[in-house]
């Protein structure tokens, strides 16, 4: 039996959605935007850190210890300093990230059989950048060292000694190259999918009580839930098309890789939907206008963003805010996007991630029918 | 008579303890158009919201065409047309637009809604406007289209609320014709508020609200009749004077200015004693008395009666 009132309720929703080109743009456009924003904002990586070499040697040894420090494209060769004074004032005003210091008599040790220390001095104002400049120093500093130990050694005729007898070989699965855009742009999918159906099913809701249309709305026959269905159908096709947007640019441009169905991520975009619009439409519910809607929803959403993985790796946190993430839908919902999007891993092995999304999503929605009255007090 | 199509006994709202509408009684026959008049904040809008099931009742009970709206309120909404006084239609869809919208969400189907929403426009006079945005008409029309939506569906009972508010003279007089119209061609119940005394006038009975009770109700001749030779109206200058000097006479309940006259209420039907009075009160003041005389009251006078003290004494 066709439901007339289901799809009169649609077809008006999708006609005002239609006649609010504003609306419209900023939903199609903000998720791009989103995307660029974040995909190369949020990017870790760090490649070419300036370096400031007081080099007190000047020996062919120094030179070749530079040439392996600049050989790994992690640091740039930026100054070339002749006190220790200078080199601390370019890291102090933040041109150069790191210094190095070379002593007297490095070239000297090294071609006999002494032992040399070498200074590497580190700007730790941005942690994940020191980190990740400490290990390239150690890193490319003992490899250098092995070296010429390897040549010292051949040089008094121990031979075979050139080949280094332990080799750790590394694979990095799934996102070789350790692209942070990889990290980010499947989470970039859960928050669009969440911001706007959450935002713009409070705002369709509150809107008709806000100009008063409600109050010719609820004195006709049409059931609460062909009110509520009405209401989130046309957000729900939207946001569809946002995550094939977000997939699209995320594939074609920033490289991301889909090693999972179509169908399936949409199948469980919608699952988690369920939980957005469950979220939006209870946001409505205790809202008056269209602000406090828009504050509420936003209030659930900030938490809900810093905790559920979108910005640090759920690992990472402490085990009491592992344990908050627990409570909102948004984290099981990025958990199964990136396996999807990343691994490829069949959704069955995903299971537990998406009993839980479903739970959500039906207590929400039911929440949300429950307290949503055909009356106006 | 026949079945009242609506019937409401004691019904009460409260908000924050406070009664919007306290233990009211009403009936409507069909073929009747039963006024609800009062100022702002009578609980007009209130009562109009509990009819439709908008509002829930803190006590009484409503039936509509022998429907309990607690129990069946989406049968008895069937029978409901209802125009709210706030616009509440789409501003972004167009008259024929929210017309179908309309029409669809009550269940009419496709074949049937087309030929009545056609209809319907020609009868409200829309006709000529079914691709203008909502948002886009005048005041008039968008009550105009408020009626047609509320028609669509071929109710029996029509509540409309100051339907002429914000309208202008003109206009109203169009509203009127087109609702005394529908009362005969379609044979519906009207119950309609009004702050507007010559708009009760034309209801077949009118209830007096006041502070969401019923202070009086009956047909407006009924109304009227109760002071019946009761009302005085003088005329002359200055007319701050003029009154204060009726209002200081034996036997004077009130003195109400309407426009350049003022319309004195007795206590009792004695119109010369109080005319005799006056001019004697008046006589070497320099207060001019042009045109002293009974008169037919007015629904304002009665409703004055009621606001002013609360009582009539009947003669
Ligand atoms: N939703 C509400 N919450 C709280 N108080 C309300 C509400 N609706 C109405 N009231 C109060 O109930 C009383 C009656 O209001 P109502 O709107 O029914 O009056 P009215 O006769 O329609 O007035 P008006 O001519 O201004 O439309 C008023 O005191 C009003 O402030
Ligand atoms: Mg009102």
């Amino acid at each position: 039996m066709r439901n007339t009132r289901l799809l009169s309720m649609i077809r008006k929703e999708f006609i005002q959605i239609l006649r609010d080109p504003r609306t419209l743009a900023l939903v199609l456009v903000i998720p791009v935007v989103q995307l660029f924003l974040l995909g190369y904002a949020a990017n870790n990586d760090v490649r070419n850190v300036p370096l400031a070499v007081f080099d007190q040697d000047r020996s062919p040894a120094a030179r070749e210890l530079l040439d392996a420090y600049r050989a790994a494209d992690y640091f740039m060769l930026a100054f070339d300093v002749s006190s220790e004074e200078e080199l601390r004032r370019l890291i102090e005003n933040g041109q150069a990230g790191v210094g190095l210091i070379i002593p007297p008599g490095y070239g000297a040790a090294i071609e006999g059989t002494g032992s040399a220390d070498v200074m590497f001095i580190l700007d730790g104002s941005d942690p994940s950048v020191a980190a990740t400049g400490l290990s390239a120093a150690q890193l490319i500093g003992q490899a250098h060292g092995a070296r010429i130990q390897a040549e010292r050694l051949a040089r008094i005729g121990v031979t075979g000694a050139a080949q280094p007898p332990l080799e750790v070989h590394l694979t990095v699965w799934y996102n070789p190259d350790l692209e942070d855009s990889f990290f980010m742009i499947p989470g970039i999918i859960g928050m669009i999918l969440y911001a706007i159906t959450s935002l713009l099913t409070a705002n369709a809701v509150v809107r008709e009580r806000e100009r008063g249309t409600i109050e010719q709305l609820i004195i006709t026959p049409i059931r609460p839930w062909e009110l509520v269905v009405g209401k989130i159908a046309p957000y729900t096709i939207l946001a569809l098309l946002n995550t094939i947007e977000v997939l699209a640019i995320g594939s074609l441009w920033f490289g991301v890789p889909i090693r999972s169905s179509l169908l399936v991520i949409l199948g469980l975009s919608a699952l988690f939907l369920l939980s957005s619009l469950g979220i939006g439409l209870l946001a409505s519910t205790v809202a008056n206008t269209q602000q406090e809607a828009m504050l509420t929803v936003w209030l659930t959403m900030l938490p809900a963003l810093f905790l559920s993985g979108f910005f640090f790796p759920l690992q990472a946190m402490p085990k009491f805010l592992q344990a908050v993430s627990l409570i909102f839908p948004l984290r099981y919902y990025l958990s199964i996007i990136r396996t999807l999007l990343l691994k490829g891993t069949s959704p069955a092995a995903l299971w537990p991630d998406i009993l839980a999304l479903a739970v959500f999503g039906v207590v929400l929605m039911t929440l949300a029918a429950l307290r949503f009255r055909k009356r106006l007090d | 008579m026949a079945e009242p199509l609506l019937q409401a006994r004691g019904i009460t709202k409260r908000f924050g303890g406070k009664a919007a509408v306290d233990g009211l009684d009403l009936a409507l026959f069909p073929g009747e158009i039963l006024g609800l008049v009062g100022p702002d904040g009578a609980g007009k809008t209130t009562a109009i919201r509990l009819l439709c099931g908008a509002l829930r009742l803190d006590e009484g009970e409503v039936t509509l065409m022998g429907l309990d709206l607690r129990r069946q309120v989406d049968r008895a909404r069937e029978h409901i047309g209802y125009l709210s006084q706030r616009f509440s239609f789409y501003e972004d869809l167009s008259v024929m637009e929210n017309l179908r919208f309309f029409a669809e969400i009550r269940g009419l189907s496709g074949v049937e809604w087309g030929p009545r929403a056609n209809e319907i426009l020609a009868f409200v006079g829309l006709a000529e406007f079914t691709e203008r945005r909502a948002g886009k008409l005048s005041g008039g029309m968008r009550q105009k289209l408020g009626l047609a939506s509320a028609l669509v569906h071929r109710p029996k009972l029509l509540l409309l609320d100051e339907p002429t508010g914000g309208v202008d003279p003109v206009t109203r007089q169009d509203f009127w014709q087109l609702i005394i119209r529908m009362v005969r061609q379609e044979g519906v119940g009207v119950i309609i508020s009004t702050p507007y005394m010559d708009e009760a006038t034309r209801c077949s009975r009118v209830a007096l609200l006041q502070n969401g009770r019923a202070v009086a109700e009956d047909t407006p001749e009924n109304l009227r009749r109760r002071l019946a030779g009761r009302i005085v109206e003088v005329r002359g200058a200055p007319l701050a004077a003029l009154r204060a000097a009726a209002a200081g006479l034996p036997g004077v309940a009130d003195v109400q200015a309407f426009g350049d006259r003022l319309h004195v209420r007795l206590a009792a039907a004695e119109p010369e004693t109080a005319i005799a009075a006056l001019r004697a009160v008046l006589a070497g003041t320099d207060i001019r008395l042009d045109d002293a005389r009974a008169i037919a009251p007015q629904l304002e006078d009665v409703f004055m009666a009621y606001a002013g003290r609360g009582e009539i004494q009947d003669a």
